[in-house]
């Protein structure tokens, strides 16, 4: 049995978005910026998609919802953006993001800090959310942007983002959201509180790869990255993404109506699994699960290093993730639990399900049952969990490298 | 780059079908407890290695024949990846039925090979080399407790890269005999680097005494030193704000001697440096006339210029010569 339980990194593509995209991929293939019937064929499936991603977020018309390629373009253009019109000409000198934001805003905002400009990264308390007493205590009339996500790609963790908006409003400083984990999940409507940019990107729900969103306030616009042909207005050149956009906006309306399933059935099935899981000896949640999204469970198995149980659930067919040690690139802990403070023998233990509207009971006791044999198997394995004679003096405790 | 470097998150396909069994199922994955080594007649060594909080830890168990100094069983239990387990499980292969003192030798270049499925094959990617390297160091660990001897004792040299096994004295001598400037260079040249780049500079996976950017930087600074001792001649304006306020005397005083006294000398005077202060981005050195010299009316102009522009060619343009 095959089981999908990352979709916090990707989703499937709904099958009516990929039919959607169809005709627009062999028979309406024309440019839309040409003059001529191959590409005015090409312009009602843009405006209704268009209609539909503002419909999707409930931006007002005089706003702007450019398409880009993906969420981390939108975030890079964002940081950059401020960069470029409010620090590196000396109107403003600081920016403040998340600790545990998204790779395409931190490292963007270290870039950004490299070129002389001051970067607060915001810390997050023990239930892995942002502190907005921080937001408070840091701001200053020279702060040109505060950057924080909605929802937290690897705890699912709600940050505060209308109350963070209402500080950046009191202090005239601009607000940037990455919306990523947000759409589909939870009520995303941008005229429901102070926010200037928000990032989206379609293939977190169930939409296509290589599709990203990034509201604009109106009179907030920003100065564009990509110069060019002046599509969308003006602010993101490139020939639009004709498919990318039709797919774009039957994911996002879909998500949308399938948004009472997820937060009713969707967390039932994750409460579910997640009391299940718990019932096994020595795991740990770090945020409670009315302050996450309905869909995701980042669980510390004591006494397993994440890869490993990545590998014994891959060997039966289930997809999961983990942003820790070996599995990542960069060798480095999990920086959520990092952040978290999380007990040191727990770092590189958290693993990450995260469900969609797709996820059903049967995939879930399926799991369930393999977790358990894997945990068992590989405790028997780890170290933690290992014989010492009396009086052996146990090193494991200890950092190995001063 | 390349086309190879363009798509990541291949670190599963690159494992060896070895270390793909043995993390299904490790081999000498167990204990030894006191009862069983007691029955073999041996004595039960107990070591860990690593920390949970680091991502890796590993606990070896030896039953060691006192008289005979044989590894008899080793077993192992191990918090980590794929690659730990499997290096791990590995390691307590290769100790069985050596020595102890055999099974020092053993490194984790060993162990990386032995997983290996063709001779020309690594067993597992570049990052995940320094799984294998608690491996080795476990065995240390162990033999130490043994012996009753603190495990330093048996590292003859100071490693720097623990993947590739290079050592400090190896480093220098490369670095130095192939006028080496980058990191890149050096990894070409001894494989330092290459694998799990904590030993490159500060901030990588494991904290360090000494990083390649600190020996780069040594010969640098030696490289300086020598060309102000030496007396470059074509010393750029860099170098010169670089050096110490001794280099700087010394390369002025060389300057002077190859450039300018001879010709002060045939006038029948010569002048000597006091010091040389910085001032703002310049740097103004004083100096003071000796015999005919002092009280020639071209020492306050013509011989001045000749002086100041003779430095500031051969030392750097910021050179004021100020006569007192």
């Amino acid at each position: 049995m095959n089981v999908y339980l990352d979709n916090n990194a990707t989703t499937i593509v709904d099958p009516q978005v990929f039919a959607a995209m169809e005709p627009y991929f062999v028979q309406k293939y024309g440019n839309p910026n040409s003059l001529h019937a191959f590409a005015s064929d090409t312009h009602p499936g843009i405006k209704a998609a268009m209609e539909k991603i503002y419909a999707g977020i409930h931006a007002p018309k005089e706003d702007s919802v450019v398409i880009t390629s993906c969420a981390t373009e939108s975030n890079n253009w964002v940081l950059k953006s401020i960069y470029f019109e409010y620090i590196l000409t000396g109107k403003k000198n600081h920016i403040m993001v998340s600790e545990v934001e998204h790779p395409s805003v931190i490292a963007t905002a270290k870039w950004i800090e490299s070129m002389g400009c001051k970067v607060t990264y915001l810390p997050i308390n023990h239930e892995g959310i942002v502190d907005v007493q921080a937001v408070r205590d840091t701001i200053t009339d020279k702060t040109a942007l505060v950057s924080v996500m909605w929802a937290n790609n690897e705890t699912g963790a709600i940050f505060p983002v209308e109350e963070i908006g209402d500080i950046c409003e009191e202090h005239g400083v601009l607000f940037h959201t990455d919306a990523v984990q947000a759409i589909g999940k939870l009520p995303v409507d941008v005229q429901s509180f102070n926010v200037d940019y928000l990032t989206f990107s379609a293939h977190k729900f169930h939409g296509p790869k290589g599709v990203g969103a990034l509201y604009m306030k109106k009179d907030k616009e920003l100065m564009p990255l990509l110069h060019g042909g002046s599509q969308m207005g003006g602010y993101r050149s490139g020939t639009l993404n004709v498919a990318g956009i039709v797919g774009m906006g039957k994911a996002i309306e879909t998500a949308v109506d399938a948004l009472d399933f997820e937060m009713t059935e969707i967390r039932e099935l994750r409460d579910d699994f997640e009391d299940e899981l718990l019932k096994i000896e020595d795991t740990f949640v770090v945020t409670p699960r009315n302050k996450r999204t309905p869909n995701t469970i980042l669980i510390s198995f004591r006494g397993i290093e994440g890869e490993s149980m990545l590998w014994d659930l891959n060997r039966a067919g289930i997809a999961a993730s983990t942003g820790s040690a070996c599995a990542s690139e960069d060798l480095e802990a999990n920086s959520v639990m990092e952040a978290i403070g999380a007990a040191e023998d727990l770092a590189h233990t958290a693993i990450r399900f995260s469900l969609s509207r797709y996820t059903t009971q049967e995939e879930l006791d399926y799991t369930l049952k393999i977790v358990k044999t894997a945990v068992i198997r590989l405790r028997g394995i780890s170290s933690s969990y290992a014989y010492a004679p009396e009086g052996h003096e146990s090193g494991l405790g200890a950092h190995h490298k001063n | 780059m390349g086309i190879d470097s363009l798509i990541g998150g291949t670190i599963w396909d690159e494992y060896s079908q070895k270390v793909t069994d043995l993390m299904n199922n490790p081999q000498n994955m167990g204990e030894i407890t006191e009862e069983q080594a007691k029955e073999m007649g041996a004595k039960l060594i107990v070591a860990d290695f690593g920390a949970e909080s680091c991502g890796d830890a590993v606990r070896l168990y030896w039953a060691v024949d006192p008289k005979t100094d044989k590894i008899l069983e080793s077993k192992f239990k191990s918090f980590g990846c794929g690659t730990a387990i499997a290096s791990s499980d590995t390691m307590a292969e290769l100790c069985k039925g050596k020595t102890v003192d055999e099974a020092v030798k053993i490194t984790n270049i060993d162990v990386e090979h032995a997983m290996r499925d063709t001779p020309d094959t690594p067993a597992v990617p570049p990052q995940k080399m320094h799984c294998s390297v608690m491996a080795y160091d476990v065995i240390k660990k162990a033999a130490a407790q043994y012996k009753g001897v603190d495990m330093e004792s048996f590292e003859e040299e100071v490693i720097v890269c623990e993947c590739a096994r290079v050592s400090l004295s190896t480093l220098r001598e490369v670095i130095r005999l192939n006028d080496l400037t980058t990191v890149e260079q050096i990894t070409d040249y001894t494989k330092a680097g290459a694998f799990c780049k904590s030993c490159i500079r500060p901030g990588g996976h494991e904290e360090k005494d000494i990083y390649l950017v600190d020996l780069l930087e040594e010969y640098e600074k030696e490289k300086l030193a020598n060309k102000a001792s030496l007396g470059n001649d074509t010393a750029p304006t860099g170098d010169f704000a670089n050096m110490t306020i001794v280099q700087r005397i010394k390369a002025v005083d060389k300057v002077v001697d190859d450039n300018i006294r001879q010709m002060l000398i045939m006038d029948g005077g010569d002048m000597e440096i006091l010091d040389i202060k910085e001032n703002g981005e310049n740097f103004d050195i004083y100096i003071r006339y000796l015999g005919a010299c002092s009280g020639c009316a071209s020492s306050a102009t013509g011989t001045l210029f000749a002086i100041e522009n003779i430095l500031k060619e051969k030392l750097s343009d910021k050179i004021r010569v100020l006569p007192i």
